[in-house]
């Protein structure tokens, strides 16, 4: 039997009859799961189409389409990447959609003690370290900084920051133990359940709301695939997925 | 040049010199050791510091976070006792940059030190002075350049580190943002001006560094 599969598929790389259709989406990390589970659903009902995924902070993945790399799908954790993409003339606008809403949760590890049930108890002095994104670049961090300049905390809390170069080093940090505390997505929080826990989520209404575009690259070789994964997003299949992961009906 | 860069500079400076200093404490006995004396484990020692010259920063990096992480073997019952850790702090820096330093200062200074003729070690001996003495009075003078030339490089890898930094002393500006951490970050979120000027001056600094270890090098041949 394997032996047949084996032949089979020597038989069309050599003969080169599947043609090979690939594309690549550059993902926010917070969305991973989500989008290799689409993914799936994607690449069943196309046999021949294979996906990379190439995963970051939105901001990281912003640049390397900047600087040209070959992207056909850009799936951003927030809208000012995306918009700053679509001024420079890098995205197909009418491609764009809005597929998915986040929440933001403070974590601490699965073994701390300190009491940490409000905003105010991150002041704490047995708070040491606290980790966010980096504001700079990526959104979970630029979520983070607007709910603690809300709450009044931001310049209280400067020393105990660390930054995180994306939302799952942020948990990583956590699951660690390295930090006594770290700003992710709830979402994040539910892959790491073992070793993470959450403490609180800050008020909705201390940041604005966190919702993901998606939208086709403008120098995709493949753009309608492209577009018919964006769509799918969007489509019953996707929302369904996005669901059960925890992510938030769109308003 | 912004406050952020200038701040990344002063750290980088401070960061090298202490990790220099220290390889210089440890670094100079290992070669020493390593290059005059028989002993057990031996191979393992030579082994156990060269092995940051060909493994990945990450790799290290991930080592040294296993052994001084706030559960790690080491840093966990410090971080017990003291409550205080060293992740996300610039001595994390000059653990990385002195860890990664350390082969090439080692291996630098050893062939130095063998290359010293034991003739004059041997005369040393006959005239009643004891091997600790004859090293510092004898050996260690003689291999001094090559000594230097190690101090030199060292200092250069030092000032450069980036992948085991960055795992240890994470990157937080003003706190643990190297040079190399900054042309990172600059990049990263698109401040090319930024990172190019922090780009240039490591260069030249790298250059005058090379071309004086080439120098000291010559020099001991």
């Amino acid at each position: 039997m394997r032996a047949t599969i084996l032949a089979a598929a020597l038989l069309a790389l050599l003969s080169g009859t599947a043609p090979a259709e690939e594309l690549t989406l550059s993902v926010a990390i917070s969305m991973k799961e989500a989008t290799e589970e689409i993914g799936r659903h994607f690449t069943r009902s196309r046999p021949g189409v294979t996906l990379h995924y190439n995963l970051g902070s939105s901001g990281e993945l912003q640049k390397q389409i900047e600087a040209g790399a070959p992207v056909d799908v850009f799936i951003s954790a927030a809208p000012r990447q995306m918009d700053e993409l679509q001024q420079k003339g890098l995205i197909v606008p009418e491609t764009r959609r809005v597929f998915a809403r986040n929440v933001l949760v403070v974590v601490r590890p699965l073994d701390s003690s300190v009491d940490l049930s409000k905003p105010a108890d991150l002041l704490d002095p047995r708070i040491r370290r606290i980790v966010i994104g980096n504001p700079r670049s990526v959104p979970v961090g630029q979520y983070s900084e607007e709910s603690l300049r809300t709450l009044g905390l931001w310049e209280r809390l400067q020393p105990k920051l660390v930054l995180a170069e994306n939302v799952r080093q942020a948990l990583d940090y956590v699951s660690r133990g390295e930090v006594d505390a770290g700003f992710v997505y709830t979402t994040d929080a539910a892959v790491r359940t073992t070793r993470v826990k959450q403490a609180f989520r800050p008020g909705e209404d201390t940041y604005r709301p966190i919702v993901y575009p998606a939208a086709v690259v403008k120098d995709s070789r493949r753009p309608a695939l492209a577009r018919a994964f964006v769509d799918l997003l969007v489509a019953p299949e996707g929302r369904t997925v996005l669901a059960r992961l925890g992510f938030q009906p769109l308003p | 040049m912004t406050p952020d860069n200038l701040s990344a500079l002063a750290l980088s400076i401070r960061v090298a010199l202490v990790a220099t200093l220290l390889n210089a404490a440890i670094g100079i006995p290992l070669a020493y050791v390593l290059a005059r004396r028989r002993f057990r484990g031996r191979g393992f020692v030579d082994l156990l510091v060269t092995l940051p010259l060909v493994l990945p920063p990450t790799v290290t990096g991930y080592y040294l976070i296993v052994l001084l992480g706030r559960r790690g073997w080491l840093g966990g019952p410090i971080y017990g006792l003291t409550g205080w850790s060293i992740t996300f702090t610039w001595y994390a820096a000059v653990v990385a940059a002195t860890i990664m330093a350390l082969p090439l200062l080692v291996r630098t200074a050893r062939a130095a030190i063998e290359s010293v003729d034991r003739d004059f070690e041997k005369a040393a001996f006959t005239l009643g002075r004891s091997e600790w003495r004859t090293a510092l009075e004898v050996t260690l003078p003689l291999a001094r350049n090559g000594i230097l030339a190690g101090l030199v490089l060292a200092f250069a890898r030092a000032l450069g580190e980036f992948g085991a930094t960055l795992m240890l002393a994470g990157n937080i500006p003003g706190r643990t943002t190297t040079v190399p951490l900054a042309i990172y970050t600059s990049v990263q979120t698109g401040e090319t001006g930024e990172a190019l000027v922090l780009v240039a001056m490591l260069t030249a600094l790298s250059c005058v560094v090379l071309v004086a270890a080439a120098r000291l090098g010559a020099r001991a041949a």
